[in-house]
């Protein structure tokens, strides 16, 4: 019944939003506190830090990397829109044969661990890689270029981020409303014109979130550029750790970090303001374009995308699995590691999840400075390598609540701290194509402000959730530092054996941990999709 | 198909499940105590001989695996409240760290005195376990053995321009350099840094990705420890064509570099850490190390693998672990040299 009333409301006018969720407020103050905590951390070991430390980061070279890691992150950040964007549309809005599997393929690239797809993309690609090899035979091949440096980052990193990109852009063209394209198509603008003047501009917010995060993905990976030897600025916070255990030092760089990163979300915040807000949800399934004779095309950049990004990966553990067993070699067991993996990032997706709603609800439905600066705040565990947030919570678990320290709850914060602001991008996105309006109607019938949630908000915003659900699972699979840090004694995950493994140079042992992560989140993905899209394809019926 | 979003919290309550039973399985202690240690050396190395010690003891063993510079800064951030008792680290430089923030225990002589002075720290705050050592892997297609100069100042020759691979960030190199501070003299070492830099080396990750690159035939010569390229022969065959030249010249290139245990001053187990040291410099264990792991035992009379030469017959450098310390000075040389950034 409230149902047909939502159906009839759904074209209905946007007004201010009205005065109530100010209880929303302490759950968020809450949540800020808790990202504060990297931030003290970072000063009060920054404030020992010595002469020579000032001098190294005033140095010319120091400077110079600071700008190669800002150029690295705004390379990647434009691929990653160039890739992701066109992807999400093939799958949502046209009829590309086998989109639905490409939907579950195609975010997974970001479970594979940054320094593993680095590894596994130089195996290949190496001068004398794999690929030398199988073409040495054929053509004689004796070297190939070069693939370390920028270029070879570059890569690498557009292919393990550009899902962020992908599922943001996803979520929304799945929901967004068919009505206004058509209009656009019916006063003669050419697809290429309409996706450019209506497409797009409704899929804003979402692009500059998730290339937000790609962003800084990039600012704050350490495994991809040490195996493709690009020197960036995290790569000297780790350095620093990694030879002399300086601690201050790595920490007064690790707030340089945090200042580049209050850069990329002012210019985030430009970009989005900018943008227009188009409150409509669609009120019948979308139409799907036929794409003819392009149909090859967009085969080919499905095919090439998860060419590189899933499947040679995917191929040289396979290769590595199957030579190391033929030369008599053993697999670790997998179940604890497996078990171990999915409960802790599935955990981490539900506690995430439900952490993010109030920062993001207060950030759409209120709009104030406070609200804004509270959504910024939460950027902070996400601005600095997984380190130092481990290390902080190392330094205040075992000093100030040692009762907690190390165990599965500590890992699940330390878990929300990383994640949060990935959670929070597809969730404020979906969010804004809510009509407040809806809301409104539903507690002037009487319903209290939670029912309003769950059976208005809720159930429109769901694909939005699924994306933020699956990034903050995927993600966190392959988490390492605070995973080894702060997990409960003798907890492995997937990602621990993988890393285990690989830095010891043994190869099978590492590969078949690699490939269950694989397939354990191809499973999670297709339950994910399946449930979110169909969610999404009810509300329309 | 309202009911239907509640389907996503099915896989987490089942996930929550999964993460308590398998808690409550690892939180019985037995009769004989516990044993909680951090460990920098991977599971890969050195699971198999905790089980071995768990099983002999009946101690029940925890362990913490991870890298030993993040432990190390861990426990500097625990302090007295670290719930560890053992920190056994892969190189003297985060024992040294530890060390010097007074988190550690004096060892007993007689577990000091099983090995040689040179390896246990000088104060008796902790001792070697295993060691490896500095070697140049060489491409067995490209090079035989008597290419290869006698001693690593013979690769700034400018004959190996382009085909040298290196890894700065790489602890054990940078211990390499101290040495080479210590043996050679400030002069040399910086002579030796530039001419190397000079023939344009490959900077790579660190050893796996070196002797990876060797075998492939994209460099000809790496500097490695010596270890690393035992796995891949097992893993790959002995046709995997890259080998092992041991310079053993008693200078700095023939470093001998040893992983070590120390006992956290704040562990409640110091009983069980105790025994846990002795047992990895008894026989039994010392044996694993040589058999399964490819490393130097550090303690006399064990069976070594074939080829390798019993440590008291190696020509090695003489130096104490105490004197490899000043990484500090060996930093800022890298970075004044330009090899570091």
């Amino acid at each position: 019944m409230l149902r047909d009333w939502v159906n009839t409301m759904r074209f209905g006018t946007i007004s201010s939003p009205p005065a109530r969720g100010a209880w929303l407020y302490l759950p968020a103050a809450l949540v800020a506190l808790a990202m504060t905590l990297p931030l003290i951390y970072l000063i009060v070991r920054a404030s020992t830090a010595g002469i020579s430390a000032w001098n190294w980061l005033l140095r010319i070279q120091t400077i110079q990397i600071i700008g190669q890691s800002i150029g690295l992150a705004l390379a990647v950040m434009l691929a990653a829109l160039l890739l992701g964007i066109p992807l999400a549309w093939l799958v949502t809005r046209s009829d590309l044969v086998g989109r639905k599997i490409w939907s579950v393929l195609l975010p997974l690239p970001l479970v594979i661990p940054s320094y593993v797809a680095a590894y596994l993309f130089v195996s290949f690609f190496a001068p004398r890689g794999l690929l030398q090899q199988m073409l040495e035979g054929w053509l004689g091949i004796e070297r190939l270029p070069s693939v370390y440096g920028f270029w070879g980052a570059w890569l690498v990193l557009t292919l393990m981020t550009y899902p962020y990109v992908f599922m943001a852009a996803r979520a929304v063209l799945s929901r967004s409303d068919r009505s206004l394209e058509e209009a656009a198509r019916s006063l003669g603008y050419s697809p290429l014109e309409t996706f450019w003047k209506v497409t797009l501009p409704q899929l804003r917010p979402a692009l500059a979130a998730s290339s937000l995060l790609v962003g800084l993905y990039v600012l704050r990976d350490f495994g991809a550029v040490s195996i493709l030897r690009f020197s960036t600025f995290t790569r000297a916070i780790y350095l620093q750790y990694q030879s002399s255990i300086d601690r201050s030092t790595a920490a007064l760089l690790a707030l340089v970090l945090i200042l580049i990163t209050i850069g990329f979300l002012i210019a985030e915040q430009r970009f989005r303001r900018s943008a227009a807000e188009y409150p409509h949800t669609a009120a019948r399934p979308p139409e799907l374009t036929r794409l003819g004779r392009w149909q090859v095309l967009g085969l080919a950049l499905v095919g090439i995308t998860l060419l590189l990004g899933l499947f040679f990966p995917a191929g040289v553990l396979f290769y590595w699995l199957v030579r190391g067993l033929a030369a008599g070699g053993q697999v670790n067991h997998w179940l604890r590691p497996f078990w171990g993996s999915v409960s802790a990032a599935g955990l981490a997706a539900g506690a995430t999840v439900l952490l993010t709603f109030p920062v993001s609800i207060l950030s759409v439905r209120r709009k104030s400075i406070f609200s804004q600066v509270l959504e910024k705040w939460s950027y902070i565990g996400y601005a600095v390598p997984g380190i130092v947030v481990a290390l902080a919570l190392v330094f205040f678990g075992a000093n100030f609540v040692p009762g907690l320290y190390q165990t599965l709850f500590m890992l699940l914060f330390a878990y929300v701290i990383l994640f949060l602001p990935q959670a929070m991008g597809s969730i404020q996105a979906s969010l804004r194509m809510v009509q407040p309006s809806l809301e409104e109607a539903a507690a002037s019938l009487g319903e209290n402000p939670l029912r309003v949630f769950q059976r208005i908000t809720l159930p429109l915003i769901m694909p939005g959730v699924g994306a933020a659900a699956a990034l903050v699972f995927l993600t966190a699979m392959k988490e390492l530092p605070a995973t080894l840090l702060l997990a409960p004694i003798g907890f492995s995950t997937l990602a621990t054996q993988i890393w285990g493994a690989v830095s010891e140079a043994y190869f099978a042992r590492a590969a078949a941990p690699a490939l269950i992560l694989i397939l354990t989140s191809s499973i999670s993905m297709y339950l994910i999709n399946l449930h979110s899209m169909n969610e999404g394809s009810s509300q329309r019926q | 198909m309202n009911k239907n979003r509640y389907f996503l919290f099915v896989p987490l309550m089942v996930a929550l499940l999964a993460g308590c039973a398998s808690f409550t399985a690892s939180s019985q202690a037995e009769d004989a105590g516990r044993l909680v240690i951090y460990s920098g050396r991977s599971e890969s190395l050195v699971a198999p001989v905790i089980e071995q010690f768990s099983q002999a003891s009946g101690v029940k063993v925890d362990v913490r695996y991870g890298n030993t510079a993040e432990l190390a800064a861990t426990l500097l951030e625990e302090g007295k409240n670290s719930p560890a008792d053992i920190f056994y680290a892969q190189d003297p430089g985060g024992l040294g760290a530890v060390a010097m923030a007074g988190l550690l225990a004096e060892l007993p002589e007689e577990l000091l005195n099983k090995v040689d002075n040179r390896f246990r720290s000088e104060d008796g705050l902790w001792v070697g376990i295993s060691g490896r050592v500095r070697v140049v892997v060489y491409n067995t297609q490209r090079l035989q053995p008597q290419d290869l100069p006698p001693d690593l100042f013979g690769f700034t020759d400018p004959r190996w321009k382009g085909k040298i691979g290196w890894a700065p960030t790489n602890a054990s190199f940078q211990a390499m350099v101290t040495a080479m501070r210590q043996m050679w003299g400030e002069e040399k070492t910086r002579a030796w840094l530039t001419g190397i830099l000079a023939n344009q080396p490959v900077v790579y990750d660190g050893n796996t990705a070196i002797v990876a690159a060797v075998g492939s035939g994209e460099i000809e010569v790496g500097f490695v420890n010596h270890y690393y390229l035992y796995r891949f022969l097992k893993e790959q065959g002995e046709s995997f064509p890259a080998r092992n030249h041991f310079l053993n010249n008693g200078g700095p290139d023939s470093l001998v570099l040893v992983s070590g245990i120390g006992r956290l001053a704040s562990g409640k187990n110091e009983e069980n850490a105790l025994k846990f040291i002795n047992f990895l410099l008894s026989p039994v264990a010392q044996q694993y190390f040589a058999g399964q792991t490819f490393e130097y035992p550090l303690v006399a009379g064990v069976q070594m693998q074939a080829g390798l030469t019993p440590l008291e017959n190696m020509n090695a450098a003489n130096i104490t672990v105490d004197q490899l310390a000043d990484l500090e000075g060996t930093l800022t040389l890298l970075r004044d040299t330009g090899v570091l950034p």
